[in-house]
């Protein structure tokens, strides 16, 4: 797959041809390998298990049952798959309206601040997500900071002042979210702007557009394969999360995540949580797909 | 996903094979090779054991000791479950015990080993989830209750009633996230056995929580001792151990066992099969039931001690301290929990999904 996209555009001619295809299957032998290793491998054992049973304590029994999927496909299950996606989608969209500006910021920034705007950008990824999490308990809790500051606020204009429920809601966990995913949203829009030709962007703002106008019709278009990428890589992670909904959620907050958790800790059933997670998978895989297909369609429309 | 396979080489095992064995070394009695290199590695909960017990018992044996942590069951079972990585002791809870006796994950202990098994309390040598104690020594027991700050309480809320059945402190309050544990406390407020079974209970449990949810603030991931410090909430489910530590923090928090009853557990020193040091695992266990070492240990942590001969050397602030020792009569209300089977676990999973969805 990775060597045919390799050799899509290159220059015709016979020998040059296999040549070139013959490099190309050389360059994919590494990320291929890679694949099979790290990814299908793996993801094999999760694919038997599936259509496993637990049989005692620490064996597993492959029967090729269908029972897991079956249970999966309850509605119980299936509600709960869908208000993952609702809560992973809300997060990539306002990632994207949040990681949008400051892409644009970076791409055009002065070239030797960008380094440092970049760095900034990735910098939380030094620290450990559970702690990022705890740190943002301490900021939205009934006596963290963001209700110190409103309730300093308030009783300086003599306002009575009850905290905000900032924490322990889907809200919040929607926040933890985008607080965690947002640098995936900000990267490949960076990267898409970075590689567009700035000339015609001079010539529409010569020509009369507004600022604005000519950012909607130039930079817009050229950030569009960014914005897919973004989104995808925000989306993904996102649906699969299960600390930000522990920590952060509410009473009602469950992913479909920590339902999987669970089945491969305290309810110890390894082939139930295989099924649920394949499920995750073919539910990213169907989000992927739609992507282009939803592009495709616009560019028919057209 | 089988037991990693063979022993681990051993001192005496690596000469054997090289034929060093075959010269006259050979002649030389046999006990001189039997000893395990002088180490121990210890598998054990976070802040849970005296602060120089390790170093003590290094001083006294020679033998130095590795200690890891983990956070909860789930994980010990998990690390263990494919086959040891190379742990001597680990410190499981009564229900994983039995789950990891049932999978043949323990060593049988040799008692003749542990002569200070004889400090231990006469109700902690034998018990329902390892009869005759032939996997498992006890180390601190406890119980699951309320903690509560005491100004925003009426009163001392005594009663499950207070978190699962009433609008009293209503976004207040919040419950443990495990299935089992939440489940559990239920049962007992309905007048149940605390490892019921029957899916009629279970699911008028799950209704009685579900009604409740609107007044909960959350389902805690053992948190409760940090809700409550921070003033998030005012009454939460949460193990003894927790909140005498929050209370040492806060004189404002309190906490009690409902009089309807609730979990006592013990957590328990084993020897996980495949553990490349088990004499030293035997002394290890021998040494921490010593009365001055068990004592150390307690004062520490603020856990009840099964160790008489410990107990006997603490301070009344201690052993009359109602948190860790509950009254016989609260005590009797109690039960452990058992591992009840895969069936079960399922049950409780379902039904704790659909609560967590409702």
């Amino acid at each position: 797959m990775t060597a045919k996209a390799g050799t899509g555009h290159r220059p015709d001619g016979k020998h040059g041809k296999r040549r070139e295809s013959l490099s190309a299957g050389l360059a994919a032998l590494g990320p291929g390998l890679w694949f099979l290793l790290f990814f299908l491998a793996p993801l094999a054992f999760v694919w038997v298990f599936s259509f496993g049973r637990q049989a005692g304590l620490v064996d597993i029994e492959i029967v090729w049952t269908l029972d897991n999927y079956l249970r999966a496909l309850d509605p119980l299950y299936l509600d709960i798959l869908l208000r993952s996606i609702r809560l992973a989608g809300l997060t990539a969209v306002i990632s994207l309206v949040l990681g949008l500006p400051v892409a644009v910021g970076i791409a055009f920034a002065p070239a030797r601040w960008k380094p440092a705007l970049l760095l900034l950008v990735v910098l939380p990824f030094l620290t450990n997500l559970l702690i990022r999490t705890y740190a943002l308990i301490a900021v939205l809790r009934s006596g963290g900071y963001v209700n110190a500051v409103l309730g300093w606020a308030a009783g300086g204009l003599g306002l009575p002042f009850e905290p905000l429920p900032l924490l322990y809601n889907d809200a919040a966990v929607v926040v933890g979210l985008v607080y965690v995913h947002m640098p995936f949203a900000v990267l490949p829009i960076y990267a898409a702007l970075e590689r567009m030709d700035r000339a015609p962007v001079e010539a529409a703002l010569d020509l009369g557009a507004s600022r604005l106008r000519a950012f909607w019709t130039v930079v817009m278009p050229a950030a569009l394969p960014g914005l897919f990428a973004g989104a995808v890589l925000v989306f993904i992670p996102a649906l699969g999360s299960y600390l930000t909904p522990d920590l952060l959620g509410g009473a009602d907050s469950q992913m479909i995540a920590n339902v999987i958790e669970r089945q491969f800790k305290r309810a110890n059933d390894w082939p139930f949580g295989a099924a649920l997670s394949l499920l995750l998978i073919y539910a990213a895989f169907g989000a992927l797909a739609l992507g282009p297909a939803l592009a495709a369609r616009r560019r028919r429309m057209r | 996903m089988g037991p990693v396979p063979g022993p681990r080489p051993t001192r005496r095992r690596f000469l054997a094979g090289t034929g060093a064995a075959a010269a006259g070394l050979s002649l030389l009695p046999q006990a001189a090779f039997a000893g395990e290199e002088p180490r121990l590695n210890f598998y054990n909960w976070d802040t849970y054991i005296g602060e120089t017990t390790l170093a003590d018992f290094e001083a006294l044996t020679g033998i130095a000791v590795r200690m890891d942590l983990y956070a909860d069951n789930d994980e010990l079972f998990a690390r263990l479950r494919a086959g040891n990585p190379g742990y001597d002791v680990i410190v499981p809870t009564n229900d994983f015990v039995e789950r990891m006796i049932a999978a043949d994950m323990l060593m049988p202990l040799d008692h003749a080993a542990i002569p200070n098994m004889a400090n231990i309390e006469p109700a902690f040598r034998d018990v329902a989830f390892d009869p005759g104690r032939r996997h498992s020594i006890p180390y601190m027991w406890g119980t699951m209750g309320i903690g509560y700050r005491k100004s925003r309480c009426d009163g001392v809320p005594d009663s499950w009633r207070w978190l699962y059945d009433s609008d009293r402190y209503s976004g207040r309050c919040a419950l443990q996230s495990e299935a089992a544990t939440v489940l559990g406390a239920a049962f007992k407020y309905m007048g149940h056995p605390l490892n019921t079974t029957d899916p009629e209970i279970v699911e008028a449990a799950e209704r009685l929580i579900i009604a409740q949810k609107p007044h909960l603030k959350l389902f805690a991931p053992d948190n409760g001792q940090d809700l409550l410090l921070s003033g998030e909430v005012d009454l939460a489910m949460e193990w003894n151990g927790d909140i005498l530590q929050a209370m040492e923090e806060d004189d404002d928090i309190s906490y009690v066992v409902p009089r309807e009853g609730s979990i006592v557990w013990e957590d328990a020193l084993a020897i996980p099969r495949g553990a490349p040091h088990p004499e030293n695992a035997h002394a290890f266990i021998n040494f921490i039931l010593e009365a001055e070492a068990g004592a150390a240990i307690a004062k520490a942590i603020h856990y009840a001690t099964p160790n008489a001969a410990a107990r006997a050397l603490l301070p009344e602030s201690y052993t009359r301290n109602p948190g860790i020792f509950p009254s016989a009569e609260t005590l009797a209300a109690c039960e452990p929990a058992l591992y009840m089977g895969q069936e079960a676990a399922r049950l409780y999973d379902t039904a704790w999904t659909r609560i967590r969805a409702a």
